[in-house]
């Protein structure tokens, strides 16, 4: 601020004009923020729902959810397992989204390394893969559910954990390699070439310096294709035979009645996810 | 200035010549090496020899095939033909993590995941060295590179001159047979960079590695070098110490990137065993040591060099000395600049000459419009062959 002389050879600073300090606050600065959040509670009201029904009362009848609420209880989380179906099927989605994330992680990040690394010419058919990979998010699931059960029935494969978690891979691998990609494409190649100046062989470079630098993005794409795949239904219905995984079990269940502990699972499988959010921004937020 | 310095080889001479007028050992030496980009020639036909112990530079304009040329060293790029040796073994399609070569990358390339303790203990731990010893080296290191206590900091709170420094030990910790610097200054600021040259070069006398640098700024190349080469479209242009290169350049590209040269189109009138009589286009004669031609010229057009610090510049009354190269001249513009003053001298044919003159005091600065006479000894005179297709982007980065 510059300082206007005056007579008397002393020097003031200009009085701050009157109008900045009294100008009325602009409704348009509240639009957004209350747009953002009536767009969140959308998002979150239908959890919010199954949150609470999870420790709803039932008080007459078979224990199926009713929408009347009948009180607190935390009785539904004591009794978590005493619909043996609904327990089994929760484990083997478990067991389905671990297995099947490993797979489609490994596969996915080599081949978004391999995407990333060669150019057009060494590498014939790379705009073909990612044609196909794109073809892979875009296709609708109930033709790959069909395909995948038509293609299991022709190889005469017995439906069951073996084609589940060759039909997840198969949807999460996609994912995946989009994900790391889009982290490596801004990979500085000069530190593999530091790492390999410096006496590293091309795996021990891959272990010490391409792998942890790309991680973050190896994380977010492995939680990708969990996510992808415990809640998967569409596809698993096709080529889940005779073990049934949870989102299954549920679809089959709603059909007669939804036994409380469903709302359990799912506050729970809720949680864990945000346990895992809260971590990679906690991660992020340590790094930078 | 004598044509056969131990160190340095003319550009005419073969490896093995260098070899046995030297008597020094080369680190490492270029035989033939070509590369070829997508069927244009970065290095077209590199022979060369840095000897060990030596500060050497590969200078010149950017695509010049410097980089090339030390990426193939390094082993991060397979030559299209020709042999490197590196310590007398032939190295030329060896893996670059199997080299003894370690590198200074210009965007120095250290790993933000790990810090200043672990990236400079890479190279260590890849050899396998034991975990004491490992501690000892990282922290002589940094005492040497002047970052002690530096050691579990982030390299990405590190300031451009000190990531530079930490790009520096990790390449000296392994103590290579020869440390490549890929135009390791060019991202820091003129102070800082002028500090860590002098710097730098006394970390090379210390360490005893052959250092082999790569940059396209001629001070640079010159404050730091024993020998230096100048590049153009991957040949070597001017090899030799920098004083040698300096006063004595072989063509008209090198004449103008290493500093500021006068240049004087004329033809060889007449050819004696000390000195040639060579006339300018507008009739002036000039002497040149005879020693000093470009070797094999067999064209009779030349350019007749002087640099602008070698000319003395006096009223058109003195008379001449037959020992010095003399023109007339009128000053067309004068310019104070501290040191001295830089006068641009227009020639009776149109052509500028720059003088610069140092401020000692001596005698009154003559000012624009004065009739000037320049003169300047026989023997800081050079000639060079004319370069033909120094097309005007390049001499914009002159």
């Amino acid at each position: 601020m510059s300082e206007t002389p005056i007579a008397d050879g002393t020097t003031q600073r200009p009085e701050r004009p009157e109008r900045l300090s009294r100008r009325p606050r602009r409704l348009g600065r509240y639009v957004l923020p209350t747009y953002s959040w009536l767009v969140i509670a959308y998002l979150v009201f239908p959890i919010a729902v199954m949150v609470a029904y999870s420790f709803n009362r039932v008080t007459f009848g078979l224990q199926l959810v009713s929408f009347a609420w009948n009180g607190f209880t935390l009785q539904w989380y004591r009794q978590w397992s005493n619909v043996p179906g609904l327990t089994s099927a929760f484990w083997l989605t478990v067991r389905l989204a671990l297995v099947s994330t490993i797979i489609s992680t490994i596969l996915g990040t080599l081949l978004a390394i391999a995407l990333v690394r060669y150019r057009r010419r060494k590498f014939r058919g790379k705009g073909t893969i990612e044609q196909i990979l794109f073809l892979n998010i875009a296709a609708p699931e109930i033709v790959i559910g069909a395909s995948l059960l038509g293609l299991f029935v022709t190889f005469n494969l017995a439906r069951g954990f073996l084609t589940l978690v060759l039909a997840h891979v198969a949807f999460s691998i996609a994912y995946v390699t989009v994900t790391v990609r889009a982290r490596l494409a801004g990979f500085d190649r000069s530190l593999e070439e530091a790492a390999y100046d410096l006496g590293a062989n091309p795996l021990s470079t891959f272990r010490r310096v391409t792998l942890p630098l790309i991680m973050p993005g190896v994380l977010a794409g492995a939680l990708m294709a969990l996510a992808l795949s415990i809640d998967d239904f569409v596809t698993s219905n096709f080529v889940s035979g005779s073990s049934v995984p949870f989102p299954v079990w549920v679809y089959g269940a709603s059909r007669v009645g939804t036994p409380p502990q469903v709302f359990v699972f799912g506050t729970v499988i809720f949680m864990v996810g945000i346990a895992f959010a809260l971590l990679s921004l906690g991660i992020s937020r340590k790094k930078s | 200035m004598t044509r056969g310095t131990v160190n340095a080889p003319r550009q005419s001479e073969t490896p093995e010549e260098a070899r046995t007028t030297s008597g020094a050992k080369a680190t490492v030496r270029l035989e033939h090496v070509t590369k070829v980009f997508d069927d244009a020639s970065a290095v077209d036909d590199l022979n060369l020899d840095v000897m060990e112990g030596e500060f050497f530079s590969l200078l010149g304009p950017s695509g010049c095939g410097k980089t090339t040329t030390l990426r193939m060293i390094a082993g991060l790029e397979d030559p299209s033909s020709g042999r490197i040796m590196l310590g007398g073994r032939d190295v030329t399609y060896m893996a670059p993590y199997h080299r003894d070569v370690n590198t200074v990358f210009q965007s120095y390339a250290l790993f933000p995941h790990l810090d200043v303790y672990e990236n400079i203990a890479f190279g260590l731990r890849r050899k396998k060295v034991d975990k004491a010893e490992v501690r000892r080296r990282v922290g002589r290191i940094l005492e040497i590179v002047d970052l002690p206590d530096f050691e579990r900091r982030r390299v990405n709170q590190l300031s451009g001159g000190q990531q530079q420094r930490i790009a520096l030990a990790r390449a000296l910790v392994n103590e290579p047979t020869l440390l490549l610097l890929d135009e390791p200054m060019s991202a820091l600021d003129a102070k800082l960079r002028h500090q860590m040259q002098i710097e730098l070069k006394s970390i090379q006398s210390r360490v005893g590695i052959t250092f082999l640098y790569v940059t396209h700024d001629q001070e640079e190349a010159m404050t730091m070098s024993d020998r230096l080469v100048v590049m153009r479209h991957g040949k070597i242009e001017g090899i030799g110490t920098p004083r040698d290169v300096y006063d004595n350049p072989t063509t008209e590209f090198v004449a103008k990137f290493l500093g500021a040269s006068n240049l004087l189109a004329g033809v060889v009138a007449g050819r004696h065993d000390d000195v040639t009589t060579v006339t300018l286009d507008d009739g002036a004669s000039l002497s040149v040591p005879t020693s000093r031609l470009p070797a094999g010229v067999t064209s009779t057009t030349v350019k007749v060099g002087v640099r602008p610090e070698k000319i003395s510049i006096a009223s058109s009354e003195k008379t001449s000395t037959p020992s010095r190269n003399t023109l007339r001249g009128r000053v067309r513009v004068s310019t104070f600049t501290g040191v001295g003053n830089q006068y641009l001298v227009e020639m009776p044919s149109g052509a500028d000459i720059t003088v610069y003159a140092q401020n000692i005091g001596e005698e009154l600065a003559p000012r624009s419009g004065d009739e000037v006479l320049l003169s300047w000894p026989v023997e800081h005179t050079f000639a060079v062959r004319p370069t033909a297709d120094l097309v005007e982007a390049e001499e914009s980065e002159l």
